[in-house]
């Protein structure tokens, strides 16, 4: 498998780490307790299409957001994560 | 005499050149361009193996990768190759090889009395039967199995050679050289793209080399023998033979294996036996050809019948002859071939066996010309005791007539090679019309080309290739040009196939599907009488297709059969699926340099080359080398050292690199924000020139780490986390500032290895930095106290931070200068502590320090425990928002219950305690209902003079004073223990402010 | 409690066998029947896997509940029961596993004449090595928990491990070996026919073992199960077990529940087959390496999971080079040993590394699940305590920590302490 990282171009995957679950969404400090125990332990774990977190460490050190069939491996998209962290408070506010 | 069975003229091998080789500790002579098959069937050795489960007398079925029969044991020691096939082995001057899984020997294997109770021995009869008694099973029948079963053996040591790994990047990859591939890498190569075109044999131009044919007016062999050199001529290609693509993986990447030095006697100097490639391509052209079929009758087995089209390889390729009197015995017109160049090379060809009733005009023509006699019927079965010696052929009326022969030439069809197109989880799809599973979804930057696409046809396969290899380039972005003219052909001579299916002939003897596992048609057929129908079940029940040959000539003939029992399509009844590698590969390959010493990195401190010079021992912790103790001439016992040098830190001073510890530089103008964040305790209010523990949590509320953080500035901080967590709480703290917190300015630099660090411990500690910090910087009690912090400059000017901390509990700190200075700053302060007598010490010095202090460590912060567990609550906020917070207080993080953090020693006070005893009740019994803790760290205190320990118990705030017995069986030992606070030293703490 | 499925004609043993090959193999039945389904059941297993045969075995023998299906998307056996490395052991270091496993491994002992059938366990040890002096505390608390736990265990040191494993490399290792923990009853067995044994077995007591039925549908009303949508057309029960290691959360997304697990890759390796060289099972303590010799010859070895979610039955190449770096680094001696076939398996990886096996917020429904890449040595234990708690409505004894709502209470077991990241378990 190779990621495209947008800093650093495609590279192979032993250059990642695997996080996990994308579209989680660290609730605030006052959230039920049961909104945390999803936060942390549920996945949605689809058949298809995955968004996840990959950590490009032993490049430019960057989280990632992959998206990426979980299925065929294909992968369709590569951004910052941090891009996609500010994109979605901006969205939700 | 030798090489008896040589033609006189022809063939890819250099007559010049004669190498001698063994087989079996018999010399014979080959020449170069043999195979170890081609050579031995030179000399007429046809007796080469013995078959799996049945001690089968075996001779050589094929020329090439499929070969199930033809394995040896090549070289021998430390350089022996199990199973290796004779039909791929390129000889070499001074080649020895072995026969295996024989006993005594090969042309008399006792072990074959196992063949002649067959009929017990069928398909899963050790699932019915070896279970009584119970335990005999591993007294008697495993072993007994065990030593039957296995095939070659391996090695008797380490392998002597080594591997290489390299990365290669191309436009379009071909994979196989024959003509097809020869022509999509020429395609290609034509518009410009980067080609690499791979091939497994030594030779490159695959049945061009093995055929009579002709292109264009040329012989094929000829014809690629120019091609190739056109090919080799352009600065964009990169031919690689002796290279078989193995597997496929995702993003285009590719595994191939290239034999660098099988061909030689030993590796030449600074060259690896083998080289994996990774192959990374933006598309590929898979033009793999196809493997010919067996067919299945009773003694298809016997040495002597061979493939047709190998049959050919032999004659033309290596110009050997494979018999002297032969039959062939085919379901189609290819064959026809066969005839022919048997007729040519001087062989008789007794008569044509064909099941199918009308013969084609092609097929007549052909034989007319060899005038070899057609008879319609089918091998009832092959006789010969240790050899083919005859053929018995039931007619069209339904006679039995006895052929005497000692080749039979046999073909069943052809298999498209289409192995790779599958490891992505592509499935076959059946075309009935050729009989074959053809390449169904591919990989998404595959194309097939040539016989690998089921489609047969010389012309046909070279238009094939050039049009996939053309494609292949546009798609990855070259412009589609003409194709060159050596591709552009004109013509060739007639290619027929007229295959019809005959999957079995239903005679005497055993009839092999699959030869290496001794898979019959009787197999197939109780598999399917006992509901293993599906194919995997049947690949499974009956091992058909899991021998090191991986079915190659086997599976469609096994499904097919199992199609026809249970009267269903070859369609409905599926294929397996293919498993990489496509051929099997040296695990030394697979492995590279990262073996002995090399497996994973070392890193070494900056003091390395000075310890090593203090005589010091070193540890493994992760992938850093860390002194250990340093033993003095004339200590013995690391015990010995460890007690002098905590003495001599407790009475004096020493000094001990920490630079291992993680060491995360820390900036902006959220940064302590971020800390707030990612630590439990506050931050904010810590003073520039300060440092303060912290403790961090994972976010399910468990202790990730700990460590000091220090302010050197308004917006900087520096942060140190334990060794063995310093990668990990790095990517940690990345992701909570680049995706929990990312709208704060700060950032994060690893300075891990970018700073030297040594711990100067003990009441004369500030005497000796003094020497060393530069005279502008006051370190006195005053001025610089206990967890404070801050640049410094030394011995004129170096730069250096300076930290006031105390893991060992006296007078400390931590000093740390640029990672190039770190050796001469141990010089410096062992120079300047001379007069303290200044001690160098080691982790297990250290250990038994943080022990006495009572400090959490590995054995403690194992990712289990909580901030309660380790008495550190009081550092868990309510204040604000961090990492861990919300998890770590639900019910079972908080339960009172939980084992926590204590001290104990043994009442008797000679005895030792190790890590991982359980604490039981002084008086229960010794079973996990009376568990109540164990042992996490152990140390011998100089300071008490015994052993004492740190632990997880039950409720362990609560019980100190108890007796308990920490029980160790696994070392023998069970020790009564007084449980205490977890600090033995220096309670209050007086001396690290000193 | 049923009877034996050892009785009848077909019972296997060296007299049929015999028999058998005097007549040419005419007289044996298929080992089980190619069953339709009823229009309802008193249990449907979802999942023809080791773990759905040996519930619906053990829901037969021991419970007396004999109308019990189970449906299987593909062929029976096809997920990770036939594609493990076959390694059984019960050598766990926290209360909430070690009984259970120990269970299993008693099962196991028994198991050959109690569905009389021969799965070849072959009880030949295991060693975990270790490198370091707190790795060997860390194994020295496991072995003395095991030992708590009535579980045999030895703790060996350098020259103890030689004498079970000379070819391991004891003088140019990156990682000193300085022993291992031992545990003489684990072993091996062979995988397939663990899954052929317990079909036929169950099969005999009357289970209906349904191939090529992928369920599509968990119907549900008012809360409770009724049946399930399958290619098969409805099926009626109202107790439904999920057995579908690998693939629960898509079979529990249908009955609107998600679950704490991922799905991870996890690839495995054999070579050609070799003469006897290795006698037990190895775990390399520096890297991800496992190994030991199928009674065929070929050597079965494995490692770490690929590392990110994948429901591909096939892994990728830093994983394979990773592995064979680990068995290099271990015994030099196979370097010229070839591997043959590698692939994939789908392991249900949950969060705290341990399994589920409880009831679900939807009455009826009963899931056992997240047995990450350890499933196949639980196989026995795990289908005896589904059964029971399917049968009685309770948890097995042994199984009382494999709860679901550990998650939200804290009681997670983690035995390698890496929290909530399945890739690290």
């Amino acid at each position: 498998m190779r990621i495209n990282c947008p800093c650093c171009g495609e590279r192979s995957l032993e250059e990642f780490t695997y996080l996990g679950d994308a579209r989680k969404t660290r609730p605030a400090g006052d959230a039920a307790a049961d909104v945390w125990v999803d936060y942390v332990y549920l996945r949605e774990n689809p058949g298809g299409r995955h968004s996840e977190f990959w950590y490009h460490g032993s490049g430019c050190q960057s989280w990632l957001v992959v998206e990426r069939d979980m299925t065929t491996h294909a992968i369709f998209g590569v951004k910052f994560a941090r891009d996609a962290a500010i994109a979605a408070v901006v969205h939700t506010s | 005499m030798t090489q008896l069975f040589r033609v006189p003229n022809g063939g890819l091998i250099d007559r010049e050149t004669a190498v001698q080789f063994a087989f079996d500790g018999k010399s014979y002579q080959g020449y170069a361009g043999d195979t170890l098959a081609s050579a031995l069937l030179a000399n007429g050795v046809r007796l080469v193996g013995r078959s799996f489960k049945y001690h089968r007398p075996r001779g050589i079925l094929s020329a090439g990768a499929e070969e199930p029969n033809a394995l040896c044991e090549l070289r021998g020691g430390a350089r022996r190759e199990p199973n290796t096939r004779m039909t791929t082995a390129e000889i070499f001057d001074g080649l020895c090889a072995n026969s295996q899984n024989r006993y005594p020997s090969l042309n008399f294997d006792l072990l074959a009395v196992i063949s002649l109770a067959g009929p017990v021995f069928s398909a899963g009869f050790y699932y019915k039967t070896f279970m009584w008694p119970a335990s005999f099973w591993e007294k008697l029948y495993e072993p007994m199995i065990r030593r039957a079963a296995g095939l070659g053996r391996a090695a008797p040591a380490p392998d002597p050679d080594t591997y290489e790994k390299a990365t290669a990047f191309c436009d379009v990859l071909v994979i196989g050289a024959g003509a097809a591939g020869i022509a999509a890498a020429l395609a290609a190569a034509h518009t410009g793209a980067r080609v690499i075109l791979c091939e497994e044999d030594f030779v490159a131009g695959g049945r061009l080399h093995a055929d009579r044919r002709q292109i264009n007016g040329y012989a094929a062999s000829q014809w690629a023998d120019t091609a190739l050199a056109d090919l080799c001529a352009l600065p964009n290609v990169t031919l690689m033979v002796r290279t078989a693509v193995v597997a496929v993986y995702d993003g285009g990447t590719y595994a191939a294996l290239q034999r660098v030095s099988d061909h030689l006697i030993t590796p030449l100097p600074h060259q690896p036996r083998q080289r994996l490639w990774r192959i990374v391509a933006k598309h590929t052209v898979l033009a793999a050809g196809a493997i010919e079929r067996p067919l299945v009758f009773g003694g298809n087995d016997k040495p002597g019948v061979m493939l047709a089209g190998s049959v050919r390889t032999y004659i033309n390729r290596f110009a050997v002859r494979p018999g002297t009197r032969a039959v062939v015995f085919a379901n189609n017109d290819d064959a026809a071939r066969t005839v022919a160049d048997l007729a040519e090379s001087g062989i008789t060809v007794v008569a044509f066996i064909d099941p199918r009733p009308a013969a084609s005009e092609f097929l007549r023509a052909s034989l007319a010309t060899s005038r070899v006699p057609l008879i319609t019927g089918v091998v009832d079965h092959a006789s010969g005791f240790s050899k083919l010696s005859a053929v018995h052929v039931r007619t069209e009326n339904g006679k039995l007539e006895t052929l005497s022969c000692d080749l039979l030439a046999m073909s069943g069809g052809f298999m498209p090679n289409i192995h790779l197109t599958t490891h992505l989880g592509g499935k076959p799809v059946w075309q009935g019309d050729v009989a074959a599973f053809v390449p169904g979804t591919l990989p998404p930057t595959m194309l097939v080309a040539g016989a690998a696409t089921g489609e047969g046809g010389l012309a046909a396969g070279i238009a094939q290739g050039a049009r996939a290899g053309a494609d292949a380039a546009h798609s990855a972005g070259f412009v589609p040009v003409q194709f060159p003219a050596a591709i552009t052909v004109l013509c060739t001579d007639d290619d027929a196939l007229g295959f019809a299916p005959l999957w079995h002939v239903d005679g005497r003897g055993k009839a092999f599907i699959d030869f290496q596992n001794d898979v019959t048609a009787t197999d197939v057929k109780l598999a399917a009488v006992e509901g293993f129908r599906s194919v995997e079940h049947l690949k499974r029940y009956t091992t058909l297709g899991m021998a090191t040959d991986q079915g190659k000539t086997a599976n469609v003939n096994g499904l097919a059969l199992m199609a026809e029992i249970t009267e269903r399509t070859i369609a409905q009844t599926g294929t397996t699926r293919f498993r990489p590698p496509y051929a099997p590969v040296a695990i030394g390959a697979l492995a590279g340099h990262h073996r002995g010493a090399h497996f994973r990195a070392t890193r070494l401190t900056p003091t390395h080359a000075w310890a090593t010079g203090q005589g010091a021992v070193f540890t493994d912790a992760g992938q850093w080398k860390r002194a250990q103790y340093f033993p003095a001439a004339a200590e013995t016992d690391w015990l010995d050292a460890t007690i002098r040098e905590v003495r001599s830190v407790r009475a004096s001073v020493g000094i001990c690199d920490v630079t291992t510890l993680g060491k995360i530089d820390i900036q902006g103008a959220d940064a302590a924000e971020f800390l707030e964040h990612v630590y439990t305790n506050s931050w904010k209010n810590l003073a520039i020139g300060r440092a303060r523990y912290g403790l961090m949590l994972r976010e399910d509320g468990f202790v990730l780490d700990d460590g000091t953080t220090a302010r050197l500035s308004d917006d900087r901080y520096i942060m140190t986390t334990t060794t063995a967590n310093a990668a990990r709480v790095f990517q940690h703290l990345e992701f909570c500032r680049q995706v929990l917190w990312s709208g704060y300015d700060v950032h994060l630099i690893s300075a891990t290895e970018a700073w030297a660090q040594i711990a100067v411990a003990g009441p004369r500690a500030r005497e000796v930095l003094r020497k060393l910090i530069d005279p502008a910087y006051d370190i006195s009690n005053e001025a610089f106290p206990y967890m404070a912090a801050g640049e410094v400059t030394l011995c004129g000017g170096v730069m250096g931070r300076l930290f006031r901390l105390s893991f060992s509990g006296e007078l400390a700190y931590e000093i740390a200068v640029p990672a190039r200075f770190g050796q001469a700053l141990a010089e410096a302060l062992m120079a300047a502590g001379d007069e303290f007598s200044i001690t160098p010490y080691g982790l297990e010095a250290l250990a038994v320090m943080r022990i006495e202090k009572g400090h959490a460590a590995g054995a403690e912060l194992n990712g289990t425990t909580t901030a309660h567990d380790l008495g550190l609550a009081k550092l868990l906020s309510r204040k604000k928002d961090f990492v861990g917070r919300v998890m770590a207080e639900r019910p079972a993080l908080t339960d009172a219950a939980r084992p926590g953090l204590v001290g104990f020693r043994p009442l008797d006070t000679t005895a030792r305690v190790r890590g991982g005893a359980q604490f039981l009740p002084p008086t229960a019994d010794a079973t996990a209902a009376n568990a109540q803790g164990h042992v996490t760290s152990a140390a011998f205190s100089p300071h008490l003079g015994q052993w004492i320990g740190l632990g997880l118990l039950t409720n362990g705030a609560t019980r100190h004073g108890e007796v308990l017995r920490a029980y160790d069986p696994v070392r023998g030992n069970d020790t009564q223990v007084e449980i205490v606070p977890p600090v033995f030293y220096d309670v209050q703490g007086t001396r690290l402010h000193g | 409690m049923a009877k034996s499925p050892q009785s009848g004609t077909d019972r296997y043993s060296i007299f049929t066998v015999l028999r058998e090959a005097l007549r040419g193999h005419t007289g044996w039945r298929p080992a089980w029947r190619e069953a339709t389904p009823k229009p309802r059941y008193d249990v449907i297993i979802v999942g023809g896997g080791g773990h759905g045969l040996a519930t619906a075995y053990y829901l037969a023998r021991r419970h007396g509940i004999t109308n019990v299906a189970v449906v299987e998307k593909g062929w029976l056996g096809s997920g990770n029961i036939g594609r493990n490395t076959t390694i059984i052991r019960s050598n766990y270091m926290l209360p909430g596993n070690e009984p259970f496993y120990e269970h299993s491994m008693k099962l196991w002992e028994g198991l050959e004449q109690d569905i009389n059938y021969n799965a070849m366990v072959s009880q030949r040890g295991i060693i975990n090595l270790c490198h370091s002096d707190a790795q060997r505390d860390a194994y020295a608390r496991r072995g003395n928990a095991m030992r708590l736990h009535g579980v045999d265990s030895v703790l060996l040191d350098a020259a103890g491990v030689k004498l079970h494993l000379p070819m391991l490399d004891f003088t140019n290792a990156r990682f000193p070996i300085v022993g291992g923990l031992m545990q003489p009853r684990a072993g091996t067995v062979r995988h397939d026919a663990v899954a052929w044994g317990y079909a036929r077995a169950a099969d005999r007591l009357g289970v209906d073992i349904i191939q090529n039925c992928e369920v599509t549908g968990i119907r549900r009303e008012a809360g409770r199960v009724v049946g399930l949508e399958t290619a098969r057309g409805f099926i009626g029960a109202n107790r439904v077990g999920l057995a579908c290691a690998g693939h629960s959360s898509r079979v529990a997304e249908m009955a609107d529940l998600r679950l704490p697990i991922e799905s991870h890759a996890l690839q495995a390796f054999v070579t050609e087959g070799i003469k006897p060289f290795i006698d037990t099972v190895v775990t390399f303590g520096a890297g991800h390496f496992y190994i030991s010799q199928s009674d065929k010859g070929g050597l079965v070895f494995g490692g770490d999971i690929d590392g990110y979610n994948s429901y591909a039955q096939r892994g990728n190449l830093p994983t394979v080079e990773d592995v064979c770096e680990g068995g290099m680094a271990l015994m030099p001696q196979i370097g010229r040993l070839r591997l043959l076939r590698s692939w994939g398996g789908i392991m249900d990886m949950s969060m705290d590394g341990s399994p589920i096996i409880d009831r679900t917020p939807v009455d009826g429904l009963f899931l056992n699940a997240g047995w990450c890449y350890g499933g196949f040595k639980a196989t026995p234990a795990s289908g005896d305590c589904f059964a029971h708690l399917i049968a009685t409505g309770q948890p097995h004894k042994v199984a009382t920590a494999f709860r679901l709502d550990r998650f939200a209470s804290g009681r997670v077991i983690d035995e390698k302490g890496m929290g909530a990241q399945p890739n690290l378990h």
